[in-house]
Order: C-alpha cells, then sequence, then structure tokens
C-alpha cells in the first residue's frame, strides 16, 4: 500500500513539475552561475586537492543546488496548505508517510537531473573526473535532498505564510552553505574556522563527495559522510511523517 | 444505531495569547440516511468539529465512532467511509478535472480501471460530463464546488461531510447542491453533515439542526421542533428562533449621529 500511494503521490507532483519549464530549472541557475563565472578563478589555486579546481568546486556546487533546492520544497507545501489540497489528501485513506515521501521522491529525481545537467556544463568547463565518483555525488545529492525537503515540508507545516517560510530558511541556508566549505574546502581555514565547521553536517558531505571526485573511496571522508547523509535523512523522514499526520493544529 | 456518535468531542488550541476553546464538548448523534444541519455563528466551531469528525484534527477531548470506526483507534477506517467537502475545495489550478478525479479515485484505492469509469459515472451524475478536459482553474464557481462534490463522493462514502457547501455561490448554484445534496440521501442513502450558516439552508435541507454555539451545543431538534420550542410557534421564522436560543438580539441601530 505503501508503495503504491508513494508512487500515486510522486506521479502527481512529477507530472505537476514536467508541466513547468520553469520549475524544472530554477534550481540549477544559481550552482550554474558559480560554474561559469567563479570556477574559472580558481583554476592557478593551491586548493590543497590532488585534483584540479574543478574536482574540489563541483562537488560543492552540487551539494549547494541540494541544500538551496530541497530547503525552499515547504513553499509548495505552505501553498497546497492554504488552497485546501493538501487536506483534501489527508481525508483519504492515503498512507501519510507516502504524502511525504512521494514529495520528496519527486524532488529527489528533480534535483539529480539538475545535478547532471550541472556535471555536464562543469565537464564542459574543464572537469575529468572518474565516473564511479561522479555517481558517489549523485548519491550524497539525493540523500541531501531526501532529508533537507522532508525538514523543509515540516517547517512549511509549521509555519503557515509564506513571509516566515523565506526569511528563516535564507538565515539558515547561507550559513550552512559558508560554514561547511562548499565553495573552497575549510582545509585552507584557520583553526576556528574549520572547528566551527566540524559542527556542520554539509561538510562531511563535501569531503566525501570531495574524494570521490578524485578517486578516493575507502577513506574516512566517506565513512563520515556517509554516515552523516543516512542519520540525516532517517531523522528527517521521521520529523517530517509525524508533522504529515498531525498536522492541522 | 446512530452511523455517528460523539460525546464530550473538544478541542483547545493553544495560541500565542494563550489557550483557545474551540469546541467545548459536543454531544452529537447521527442516524443514518439523514441529513444533520449543525447551524451556528461564525466562530462558534462547527468547521473544528467537522474537521475532528473526519480525521483531520484530533481532538483534546471526548471521543466518537463515526460509521462503526472509532475516531482515535482507526482513522484510516473512518477514512474509507467518509467524504468531506471542505470549505476551500482543494484542487490543482493547472490540471484538467479529468486527471483530478482520476488520482482522488486512486487515492480511494481504486483500480486504474475502475478510477476512470468512476470518473465518466461521476461527471455524468454530476453535470461536469462537458467539462472534463478543461483545466480546474477555468472552471466558474458552481462548476468547482460540483467538482469538489465529486471528489468527495468518488468511493460512494456511507457519510459525506459538507463544510458551507453553498457559500459564496449563486442562486442557481446553491438549488443545484441541494437538489445534489437530496438526491444523494434519496437514491443512495447517504447520511450528509452540513455546516452552514445560512438559515433557509438549514430549513431547506436540515432533517435535524443542531444550533452550535461557542464551541457548545445550544440547541437541536426537527427544524418545526425548534421554531415551536423557541420561536415561539411553528410558524415562527428560523431566523427568531436562531436567535432566541442563541440569546443574541438584532444588533443596535448606531447610537452616534448620522450628521452633525
Amino acid at each position: 500500500m505503501l508503495f503504491h500511494d508513494t508512487a500515486l503521490i510522486f506521479g502527481r507532483y512529477a507530472r505537476q513539475t514536467l508541466r513547468s519549464r520553469f520549475a524544472l530549472l530554477f534550481g540549477v541557475l544559481t550552482p550554474l552561475l558559480y560554474l561559469l563565472f567563479f570556477g574559472p578563478l580558481l583554476t592557478g589555486l593551491p586548493l590543497g586537492s590532488q585534483g584540479s579546481s574543478w574536482q574540489v568546486l563541483v562537488p560543492g556546487l552540487l551539494l549547494q543546488l541540494g541544500l538551496f533546492g530541497a530547503s525552499f520544497a515547504g513553499f509548495t507545501i505552505i501553498i497546497e496548505q492554504n488552497s485546501g489540497v493538501l487536506e483534501r489528501m489527508r481525508v483519504t485513506p492515503v498512507s501519510r508517510l507516502a504524502l511525504l515521501l512521494g514529495r520528496v521522491l519527486r524532488d529527489t529525481v528533480l534535483f539529480v537531473f539538475q545535478a547532471a545537467l550541472l556535471v555536464l556544463a562543469a565537464v564542459i568547463m574543464g572537469l575529468r573526473a572518474p565516473l564511479a565518483g561522479i555517481l558517489t555525488g549523485f548519491v550524497f545529492v539525493a540523500l541531501l535532498t531526501m532529508s533537507l525537503a522532508s525538514l523543509s515540508y515540516a517547517l512549511g507545516m509549521k509555519v503557515r505564510t509564506p513571509q516566515e517560510f523565506g526569511p528563516t530558511v535564507n538565515a539558515v541556508t547561507m550559513p550552512a552553505m559558508l560554514l561547511s566549505g562548499l565553495m573552497l574546502p575549510m582545509t585552507l581555514a584557520p583553526g576556528w574556522l574549520d572547528i566551527l565547521s566540524r559542527l556542520m553536517p554539509f561538510r562531511y558531505l563535501v569531503d566525501a563527495v570531495r574524494d570521490a571526485y578524485v578517486g578516493s573511496y575507502a577513506t574516512a571522508h566517506m565513512l563520515y559522510g556517509v554516515l552523516v547523509a543516512v542519520g540525516l535523512t532517517a531523522v528527517a523522514v521521521i520529523v517530517g511523517t509525524r508533522v504529515f499526520r498531525t498536522a492541522g493544529a | 444505531m446512530p452511523i455517528i456518535s460523539a460525546a464530550g468531542l473538544a478541542r483547545t488550541f493553544q495560541t500565542k495569547h494563550g489557550p483557545v476553546e474551540a469546541v467545548r464538548g459536543i454531544d452529537l448523534t447521527v442516524r443514518p440516511g439523514e441529513i444533520l444541519g449543525l447551524l451556528g455563528p461564525n466562530g462558534a466551531g462547527k468547521t473544528t468539529t467537522l474537521r475532528m469528525l473526519t480525521t483531520l484534527l484530533a481532538p483534546t477531548g471526548g471521543a466518537a465512532t463515526v460509521a462503526g470506526h472509532d475516531l482515535a483507534t482507526d482513522p484510516a477506517g473512518v477514512r474509507r467511509a467518509i467524504g468531506l467537502v471542505a470549505q476551500s475545495g482543494g484542487v490543482d489550478p493547472t490540471v484538467t478535472v479529468r486527471e483530478e478525479l482520476v488520482t482522488q479515485a486512486r487515492l480511494y484505492r481504486l483500480t486504474k480501471d475502475q478510477a476512470v469509469a468512476r470518473t465518466a459515472e461521476l461527471a455524468g451524475d454530476l453535470g461536469l460530463g462537458e467539462l472534463l478536459d478543461r483545466r480546474t482553474a477555468a472552471l466558474s464557481g458552481g462548476q468547482r464546488r460540483r467538482l469538489d462534490i465529486a471528489m468527495a463522493l468518488t468511493h460512494r462514502p456511507r457519510v459525506l461531510f459538507l463544510d458551507e457547501p453553498t457559500t459564496g455561490l449563486d442562486p442557481g448554484s446553491r438549488a443545484g447542491v441541494w437538489d445534489l445534496v437530496r438526491r444523494l440521501r434519496d437514491e443512495h442513502g447517504t447520511t450528509v453533515v452540513l455546516t452552514t450558516h445560512y438559515l433557509d439552508e438549514a430549513d431547506a435541507l436540515a432533517d435535524r439542526l443542531v444550533i452550535v454555539d461557542a464551541g457548545a451545543v445550544a440547541a437541536e431538534g426537527t427544524p418545526s421542533a425548534l421554531k415551536l420550542r423557541h420561536g415561539g410557534s411553528i410558524d415562527a421564522t428560523l431566523q427568531d428562533t436562531f436567535l432566541a436560543v442563541t440569546g443574541r438580539g438584532p444588533t443596535p441601530a448606531a447610537s452616534a449621529p448620522v450628521a452633525v
């Protein structure tokens, strides 16, 4: 039943996204701009990596895509809450978990698609990385999207108005991006910044993907990255489901 | 054997300004096949009561059984047996009427083929046949309401809940909804619970009325019985009866001078 319900919800939202070119491409714009106009500035710099500057930057941009894209997923929930769509679905027997997973699955597929577009552009700009590393990167984008989208939907259900939602999410995602070393690796950071960044879960994700992009898969970074990604996803999905079950207060 | 029985149903909201008791102990009994009207001023707790009975909101007190399923322990069972037409019926504006109806049927666990067949049937019953390929954003108010009702009837529920079903509709559409509700009861034996603050609607449709005020039941009975008991005579208007029950007189005329 859960599988059937999730597929149904996923289908509905996938069709909705496919109808809108804006929705299909919106999230990839910012990382693309960074790739095209910021990336070339890094090619000569010593970034403390075995690979090229592209192998340092692109993992960060992929996670930036997931971070900003998925964090704002809750906007659509607020609109649906206010228009009555969400309530209508909650009155049917459809599984509460499916209501969340179907949406999150759509977001995951969308951002992995956009991540692929980004990598394609990066390859044109000069990125060379092993295929397994690139695929690993997509897996991390998927896990990050699943967790942040779930949390974003949970927040959207609690907050109710777009005016409260936007600034709240912004206030969290921008510092998160900077403190996680997404643009430039934290190995370049002074001691205090490095320590601060270790509190950010995304730091471990980007370190793992950077390792994958130079072909090192069996490293400590990869281990921590996987643990954090899976843990974050589990917590987020649990929180999200609970909110969907009890929403309406 | 009542199809809905609620005892002491209550809901308190925790807000920034302190707790708000929206519903303070409502007892309700609905017989199968009857049309029950919940009548009351805005803010009386009618919609909150409805949302509790349709599993959208957890009661903070009391218990209820809907169509043989306990609200607290078997909400999924309740959902299979009921339909709700909320005040803001929720449809995706970019989707066609047909797609919304088919998806709704599948949410009620009909197979793809059953869903398509049911959509055609509902379109015929509710006069949506020509609108099937139109996007929902392009429907008029009355057409939207019919679509909302169709969506709630997809699985042939035993109980249909309607929250202010004709608010904002023109007289023709209102009459259409009333006919529809009567037909549902007469042809399918569907029990209907509707909330309204339109007295003519309550008078015309309801077999029994429950007058809700400030979160509690103020009076209940058939419209005639209420008029007799509270309005003074069986020919009293429902307006006078309602005002007598809720203890509110007509709005006093403004005491400020019209011109200085």
